[in-house]
């Protein structure tokens, strides 16, 4: 068991979650990420790691409420019943610090673990500058953790109530001569139009893909992505890629598999009885 | 007298649970099977046994009625016996060399072994053990057959052994893997325990080479044993490989098994297909082929050879006719048809011919023809084999083959203090085979940490 010792709202749908897992902690780096488990027969949900205290042990995660699962880990105050990592591999940017000009581009929830990353930056003595797209005002997570570890923070929201109105990909367009690599975490679909627009003016683009996965280790092949022409494995091979090699769109097709599942089973556990089929679940 | 066969839960029934099929005998039953051993003076048997059980040994007690005496004579060999009796392929062991078997039906050899298992668990059974602690720390890494039983073998010789283990649960392909039917999760967890209650520890949710190195490991133990077996699905290189609706066999058994899709209270979600294509013909494609015939969908196999190259245990083939798997023999998939949502909606396939020539698996070497069809199905399962996974010390020193294995002579590896053995070693085989190594690997690593080996 792990202990938690905090499991807050950042946003309605928002958590920050801090456990203690000494072990994962020890070896961790920016870029890997975790699988953590509710109770014994709970799903194992991977999570990309957002800080570490190696003298406390006590590893950071922030997680969305997207479906069952999540919604039963916002609720879990005392312990987890396992966490599992470091897995997967460092971020590739730790293999380009060469490069002069370095920006992030974080959409939603996918900001959080750009912060271990640009802190790693940081005491490194390198500032990068970073785009962040949320929806709203009230959807801003982290935003003094960035201003505090980058040089420049262009936030972005769809409905102009904090920031610039506006995509990160309007933003990315205006600046992305200024750069020589991006590194782009968030939706599939902003990760997708980001690696096109860093093509398009040539620069490196790095993203992190999270798809469905089980064990993390290489086992189930759930996991699996086109890159290069060649299947590979997001949780051993991953989940950094270089995003001009990406097959976004089988990246894409490959999403709804489970998605409707989840998020019928996400319905009913909030709405109970009452769930009315909303979701496209069709009554017999 | 004829074998005795062991009772079976329905076919018609089983089909649609997840209850063990094959039931084990009774006591009389057993007797009575007993009774049928030559008790040989020269016992072929034991040396189509991995592990050399002393098997007219324990089927001679089992004869008298000591079944005590029965379970005792098999753990001096064995530490996973209502594994094995289960889940061995007797047919190409121990019953393949008994004499009885020349001439009419082998000794029901793994029924029995089940049967002195069974009764050590249901008669709570506890074999008294003299451990001397010798204060040598090793480490063994995965939870598997060959894991468990190094361990066993370590810790009876006095050692202080700790298994990591990735997943939540330990046991390997014992627990993800088999389904529940074959060999009962409750069953798995109660040989563990055995282990556990002689002083093995076991730490679970550690992946070594990434939680923790080799190297570190190195400086907490006086030596290590990688028992990490051979875990990555192989997939196939066709068109649409990448369709959802395409499953690795691994996959689909690690939902059921480990996580339970089953079960009411699971969280793991699972698509239950109206049509599924299982592709292979070892006990993996049976494993996953009978799970989904049971969760609802109607099952084929499709195998490149026929059915007498089938590698698969013959009473998993026997009991999947029996359920009503269909069986498609000298057909290859060639691409994999997909609909707008890039989901699967059938399979097109190659016809082979099977050739004279033998491989090195001793069957018969097939070719492809000119010849295409498609079938409907909204489901694939690929069951072709797995890789080993080389996680844990692909940033060591440790050395490997041409064909990814590690390298060992014995269970050596090129690093003097760490050990390998099973499928790691050999590719994948059978949980047998993994046990006897990681029996020899405790004997090996018992020499070289200086021990006395008093066995």
């Amino acid at each position: 068991m792990y202990r938690i010792l905090k499991n807050i709202n950042l946003t309605d749908s928002i958590y920050l979650l801090e456990v203690l897992a000494p072990l994962v902690v020890a070896n961790a780096m920016p870029g890997e990420f975790v699988i953590v488990m509710t109770h014994e027969d709970s799903e194992r949900i991977p999570l990309t790691i957002v800080d570490y205290n190696k003298d406390t042990g006590v590893l950071t995660l922030v997680y969305q409420v997207v479906g069952e699962s999540t919604l039963e880990l916002s609720y879990e105050k005392d312990e987890l019943f396992s966490v599992v990592g470091p897995l997967g591999n460092k971020a590739l940017i730790l293999d380009n610090l060469d490069k002069e000009k370095i920006l992030f581009v974080g959409g939603g929830v996918g900001i959080a673990p750009i912060i271990p990353q640009v802190r790693y930056l940081f005491n490194e003595g390198i500032k990068a500058d970073c785009i962040y797209g949320t929806k709203t005002k009230d959807s801003v997570i982290l935003e003094s953790e960035l201003v505090s570890l980058v040089d420049n923070l262009f936030i972005m929201t769809d409905d102009g109530s904090y920031g610039e109105k506006g995509f990160v990909t309007d933003k990315l367009d205006k600046i992305v001569d200024d750069y020589d690599i991006i590194v782009a975490i968030g939706p599939v679909i902003m990760m997708k139009y980001v690696s096109e627009i860093a093509v398009k003016h040539n620069k490196k683009i790095i993203v992190s893909m999270n798809p469905i996965m089980i064990d993390g280790t290489g086992m189930c092949g759930a996991c699996r992505l086109m890159i290069d022409g060649k299947v590979k494995f997001a949780c051993v091979d991953g989940p950094e890629f270089y995003g001009e090699k990406i097959d976004f769109d089988a990246a894409l097709n490959r999403m709804i598999i489970y998605k409707t599942e989840e998020g019928r089973r996400y319905l009913k556990m909030i709405e109970g009885d009452t769930h009315e089929g909303g979701c496209g679940h069709e009554k017999n | 007298m004829k074998k005795t066969e062991m009772r079976l839960q329905d076919a018609a029934i089983r089909q649609t649970n997840f209850k063990e099929v094959s039931l084990g005998y009774t006591k009389e039953e057993a007797i009575r099977e007993a009774t049928r051993c030559l008790n040989c003076k020269n016992p072929m048997c034991i040396k189509g046994c991995p592990v050399n059980i002393m098997i007219p040994k324990f089927i001679e007690c089992i004869k008298n009625g000591n079944m005590e005496e029965a379970i005792k004579i098999i753990n001096e060999s064995s530490s996973l016996p209502a594994v094995c009796g289960r889940v061995c392929p007797q047919e190409k062991q121990c019953e393949k060399y008994c004499v009885k078997g020349f001439k009419g039906d082998a000794i029901a050899i793994g029924a029995l072994e089940r049967f002195c298992a069974d009764w050590a668990i249901e008669n709570n059974y506890e074999s008294k053990v003299n451990i001397i602690d010798n204060n040598k720390r090793i480490a063994i890494i995965g939870s598997g057959p060959s894991g468990l039983s190094c361990a066993y073998e370590l810790r009876m010789l006095g050692y202080d052994v700790t298994i990591y283990e990735a997943l939540h649960k330990a046991g390997g392909v014992l627990t993800y893997g088999i389904p529940e039917f074959r060999l009962p999760k409750s069953i798995v967890q109660k040989e563990i325990e055995e282990i556990q209650n002689i002083g093995v520890k076991i730490i679970t949710n550690v992946v070594v080479g990434k939680s923790i190195s080799i190297d570190e490991l190195k400086e907490k133990y006086d030596a290590i044993y990688l028992a990490t077996g051979a875990g990555l699905p192989k997939l196939m290189d066709i068109k649409n490989i990448n369709a959802n609706g395409v499953y690795s066999a691994n996959e689909i058994l690690t939902r059921v098994n480990l996580m339970g899709a089953y079960k009411k209270e699971s969280k793991t979600p699972i698509k239950i297909p109206k049509q599924v294509y299982v592709i292979g013909g070892g006990n993996v494609a049976f494993d996953a082929a009978r799970v989904m015939k049971r969760l609802g969908s109607s099952v084929t196999i499709m195998y490149h050879r026929s059915e007498v190259e089938l590698p698969a245990r013959r009473d998993e083939i026997k009991h999947a006719l029996e359920e009503n798997i269909n069986m498609e023999f000298l057909k290859n998939p060639k691409e994999i048809l997909v609909d707008d949502d890039y989901s699967v909606k059938g399979l097109k396939y190659v016809n082979m011919v099977l050739l004279d020539e033998i491989d090195s698996s001793n069957r018969r070497c097939v070719k492809e023809t000119d010849s295409y069809d498609t079938v409907e199905c909204d489901m694939i399962i690929l069951a072709i084999g797995t890789n080993i996974n080389d996680l844990a010390f692909k940033d060591s020193m440790i050395k490997t083959t041409d064909r990814g294995l590690i390298q060992v002579e014995g269970t050596h590896t090129s690093d003097e203090s760490v050990f390998a053995g099973g499928d790691n070693t050999t590719g994948a085989a059978t949980v047998i085979l993994a046990c006897g190594a990681g029996v020899r690997a405790a004997k090996e690593i018992d020499e070289y940490l200086g021990g006395k080996n008093e066995k």
